[in-house]
């Protein structure tokens, strides 16, 4: 199965705390987006391994953007 | 000679200077203090600071009328009402409509969230005898909304403009700390949790309409805010139209920042000794306080009724995003409704019921003008 952790706002990603291959659980600070000035912790949604990383720090993403694929089994 | 000298002597200011001005200079200190340490609300409470110093230097006669330099600021920026809606052309330039059209029913949030104007206004000149002019520049500050709290100070309570100005900027600053323990207090951990449904998507056509509607219905039923609201809509109109990019960055940047600093300044030199150094100052802190409580409640309170009569629930929380303090307001909504659950994120939703808080604002500071000019 394959989860998508997508950007809930749009804004420019300043940090990413979790690389391929890593495993995960629910609520680990995956990465930050920051907007309206504010730096918001992204956390990832389900317990897993990272899959894909779709971006980079300092990308802009919209809304609804797939920030990161988390594989479960 | 001595006799020169001693002339010398009094021609220098130090021998006018009374202990009120001092005390003065150290408010005026500590407010640049906050501002450069602190990083409180730097852009206004910096030059506010450094214009009460100003004020309080015998013999300079900076607010001399027809003379001084400061007191021509003052005149003919915000005595002749052009300092404060330059200030919304701006704001209404870096304003994003969105977030509230996506769900207009967020409006009445920022409706509700005025509550605290209106309980301090009638506090104010019920309960401590404040005139009904100067019982309306105290409600105000808990709009939250600088340039309106300055605007109707200068119309209705001039005396009062520069203490209102510092307590409606500093009580912003001080948002993180004053809003949580009353959202905690009115809300429960179960209703912090509730996540919003997904927004709709809010079209190009719609945000061009909107500043164009709002500032014909707004003017035509309160038009006594037409000086802050046309500039409000036309700033954003630039903005949302795409094609006076120009205008809009000169807006929201160049003219912003000229504009803030010929607000600053003077709003601190109206603070003399004098004028600041009275009981009644005291009471407008505390009362602007109030003020600052009493909306976080009553947005909470109007969004937990909303959810009584309506089948989607809404988070109580976004009812404190009402307070027009933009986006301070809307980011402590976020931070706790993230504390109470680490995937809910307000922001966006909370950003809705803040823009509608200055509109909100706007409107009661233009009733209060109606009434009573």
């Amino acid at each position: 199965m394959q989860h998508k952790m997508v950007a809930p706002m749009a804004g420019k990603v300043i940090q990413i705390n979790i690389n391929v291959g890593d495993s995960v659980e629910e609520d680990d600070e995956g990465l930050v987006i920051e907007a309206m000035k504010m730096e918001t912790p992204i956390f990832v949604p389900c317990n897993g391994v990272v899959g894909q990383i779709k971006v980079k720090a300092g990308d802009n993403v919209e809304e609804d953007d797939v920030l990161a694929v988390i594989e479960t089994e | 000679m001595i006799e020169k000298l001693s002339t010398l002597i009094f021609t220098t200011g130090f021998v006018y200077l009374t202990p009120g001005m001092v005390f003065m200079w150290l408010i005026g200190l500590t407010l640049i203090f906050l501002a450069v340490a602190k990083g409180y609300e730097p852009l206004l409470l910096l030059p506010i600071g450094f214009g009460i110093v100003l004020a309080n230097l015998p013999l300079a006669g900076l607010m001399e009328p027809e003379t001084g330099l400061l007191w021509k600021f003052y005149e003919y920026g915000i005595h002749w009402e052009i300092i404060p809606p330059l200030i919304f052309l701006g704001l209404g330039a870096l304003t994003d409509f969105g977030p509230m059209l996506a769900r207009p029913s967020l409006i009445f949030l920022g409706a509700g969230a005025q509550g605290g104007v209106y309980i301090a206004f009638f506090a104010a000149h019920l309960l401590l005898g404040f005139s009904l002019q100067e019982a309306a520049t105290i409600g105000i500050i808990g709009g939250a909304d600088g340039p309106t709290t300055i605007f109707l100070a200068s119309k209705l309570a001039p005396h009062m403009l520069g203490t209102c100005a510092v307590a409606a900027y500093s009580y912003m600053a001080l948002v993180p700390i004053i809003m949580p323990p009353i959202i905690k207090l009115l809300t429960t951990a179960t209703e912090r949790k509730i996540v919003m449904p997904k927004a709709r998507k809010v079209g190009r056509l719609e945000k061009i309409v909107f500043p164009l509607v709002g500032v014909l219905v707004m003017i035509l039923l309160v038009p006594a805010s037409a000086p802050l609201m046309s500039m409000f809509m036309v700033g954003n109109l630039f903005r949302e139209c795409k094609v006076v990019e120009r205008l809009n960055l000169a807006a929201q940047n160049e003219l912003l920042n000229i504009v803030t600093i010929f607000l600053g300044l003077p709003v601190g030199a109206t603070m003399n000794a004098q004028n600041f150094l009275r009981k009644d100052v005291i009471f407008i802190f505390i009362l602007g306080l109030f003020a600052f409580i009493a909306s976080t409640a009553t947005g909470i309170l109007v969004a937990k009724g909303m959810n009584l009569l309506s089948k989607t629930k809404i988070n109580p929380l976004l009812g404190a995003a009402g307070v027009s303090a933009v986006p301070m307001a809307a980011r402590v909504v976020h931070k706790m409704g993230q504390q109470a659950d680490k995937k809910n994120y307000l922001l966006m939703y909370a950003m809705g019921p803040n823009v509608a808080g200055v509109i909100g604002t706007v409107t009661a500071a233009g009733i209060f003008l109606t009434l009573l000019k």
